[in-house]
């Protein structure tokens, strides 16, 4: 799933701003995607939560050739610096494998996997072709972090206020399902 | 300034020399910094047992960390034999280099008086004495101390050992609270600073104008409290408790691997309190005098100064106090210092309001106080209720 997620994302090219970005994009579209089918079919869970590390991290060299930096730290800090490192946390906590464990693999569903990977590859891809083809992206020096927090605080208030209300409440909601007392 | 720009299209051949030069000053600087710390520690920590430390390698044992440098260079590198190899001989790496990079961003001088940003001309290009200066530059900062916890847990789970992987958990949930506790106590700066680039912050500092002061020395503690338990130094040394775990997460390490490792904590000792200095102290923001020269050095001399204050303090915490508990560490983290980050952000964040609005000073302080112990109240009535009415169930069963 993740894997033809971000083959997507390579294979939509961005249109030509620049030539040193596209090939650094390029070197990190491969990096991605070769990551994200090793954390599908490793079967060391260890290690496949380190190859979604690389995968996850590429994402955030994306956003840094786009120049949305804000964006990319926060890919940083959240998904690298928080999720996967409570992946491991569990993981640790509960079993920490050290070799391979074969139930990770399913053969009987592969078929299944690689069918839905490619529906994904051609929704996704046609979808940001079809609205992003024509889109060309300028180079600028300005500080997008301004622009970010002032779309997020003024133009769209309502709906980042509802979004942290229902995180909350499925805080809340996991924490009464998980102590149930 | 410079906007991240990873692929230098926006500057010419010079700009990169200089880049080029200031990484690589930083790079020896930290590198020298750390040599100088472990003989400081080793140092003051006898001093304070009353012993006398490393004195035999060089002048006051000066030279003792690079005697045991080159021992442990030469020592043989094991790898056990339950270890995952691949993740044993990366985690060193993955501690190392999160600790080199949060150095790039701390302003190590440059004259911030009279607005002018700490800019200074060297061959005749305009540039900052830090290397570089991002717009998200302190959240960098907290991406990176996230990150390091990547190389202390992976280094306890691939040893294939049960001590180490103790140590790695412990590490994972102590970074990860305190974590939090970091952020919150830096809030309070970004409300005063209005900005996250570690230059602009520094520039609000100017003319003892200190952010210690102006956001009322609590977000200081909770964020100094916070840096120590980040650093897994003591009081907050569980991660690696002699007693209870061997050695910690490195107990399987050796040789060079082992060295990476130790050299990574000190690093990330001064780089935290390079840190501390920045957002707080002002960083090289002091009195200017003297001739043109001295002028010029000064801001670095001062920041050097700052920063030996909290280095001293760091190693006299650890001769002095005492190691936490486990629920004492997670209550102190929770229970203490989250609230109170918290509160005080709202605090803060009323009075700007109050300021923008003209209001009394006074009574939004009253008001706003009183709010949040209602506010605190409310939720510790609520636990409260919670807690009885588990212990009653529990009582019957």
């Amino acid at each position: 799933m993740i894997a033809s997620l971000f083959a997507a994302q390579a294979c939509a090219p961005s249109e030509c701003f620049a030539v040193p970005a596209n090939i650094a994009f390029g070197i990190c579209a491969l990096l991605m995607i070769g990551a994200a089918i090793k954390v599908v079919t490793e079967t060391n869970i260890v290690h496949a939560a380190l190859y979604l590390v690389v995968v996850l991290a590429g994402v955030g060299v994306n956003y840094l050739i786009l120049q949305a930096e804000f964006l990319a730290v926060t890919q940083f800090l959240v998904y690298i610096g928080a999720i996967i490192v409570l992946f491991l946390f569990g993981i640790m906590l509960t079993r920490a494998p050290m070799g391979r464990s074969d139930d990770l693999d399913n053969a009987k569903l592969r078929p299944a996997g690689i069918g839905a990977a490619v529906m994904l590859l051609v929704v996704l891809g046609g979808a940001l072709l079809s609205s992003f083809g024509e889109t060309h992206l300028v180079f600028s020096t300005a500080n997008s972090t301004t622009a970010l927090s002032d779309a997020v605080f003024n133009q769209y208030l309502i709906p980042f206020e509802v979004v942290s209300v229902m995180l909350l409440a499925a805080l809340i909601g996991a924490i009464v399902l998980a102590r149930r007392d | 300034m410079f906007a991240i720009d990873p692929l230098l299209e926006s500057v010419d051949g010079s700009a990169v020399l200089i880049v080029l030069l200031k990484v690589v000053v930083a790079f020896a600087a930290l590198m020298i910094a750390v040599m100088a710390m472990v003989w400081f520690e080793r140092k003051v920590v006898a001093r304070m047992q009353n012993r006398l430390g490393p004195n035999v390698a060089g002048p006051f044992g000066i030279l003792q960390t690079l005697a045991d440098g080159v021992k442990l260079f030469f020592k043989e590198d094991l790898l056990p034999r339950e270890a995952d190899r691949p993740v044993f001989r990366l985690a060193p790496y993955l501690s190392l280099v999160p600790a080199f990079l949060v150095f790039v961003v701390v302003p190590l001088g440059g004259d911030f008086s009279n607005d002018r940003h700490g800019v200074v001309s060297w061959f005749g290009k305009e540039t900052l004495v830090q290397v570089a200066d991002p717009h998200i530059g302190i959240l960098f900062v907290l991406a990176m101390s996230s990150m390091a916890v990547y190389g202390v847990m992976l280094a306890g789970w691939s040893s294939g050992s049960k001590y180490p992987l103790l140590g790695s958990v412990r590490a994972a949930a102590q970074m990860i609270s305190y974590e939090a506790a970091l952020g919150l106590s830096l809030l309070a700066v970004l409300l005063n600073s209005g900005s996250l680039s570690t230059n602009e912050i520094v520039s609000g500092q100017s003319g003892w104008n200190w952010n210690l002061w102006a956001t009322g020395v609590v977000p200081f503690i909770v964020f100094f409290i916070a840096a120590t338990a980040e650093l897994n130094r003591p009081p907050f040394d569980l991660v690696e408790a002699e007693q209870e775990l061997v050695g910690g997460f490195h107990t399987e390490y050796s040789s060079l691997r082992f060295a990476l490792f130790f050299l990574a904590e000190f690093m990330n000792t001064i780089t935290m309190s390079a840190v501390i200095v920045t957002l707080f102290l002002g960083g090289p923001n002091g009195p200017s005098f003297g001739p043109g020269w001295l002028q010029a050095i000064l801001p670095t001399v001062w920041f050097l100064a700052k920063l030996l204050v909290f280095l001293f303090v760091f190693v006299w915490l650890r001769g002095t106090l005492p190691r936490l508990r486990y629920d004492q560490l997670m209550d102190l983290g929770w229970k203490l210092l989250i609230p109170l980050a918290l509160g005080w952000f709202l605090l803060l964040a009323a009075f700007k309001i109050g300021q923008d609005e003209g209001w009394n000073r006074a009574v939004v302080g009253v008001v706003g106080t009183v709010v949040i112990l209602l506010g605190a109240l409310l939720i510790s009535m609520a636990v409260g209720t919670a807690r009885a009415r588990r212990a009653a169930v529990e009582v019957e069963a």
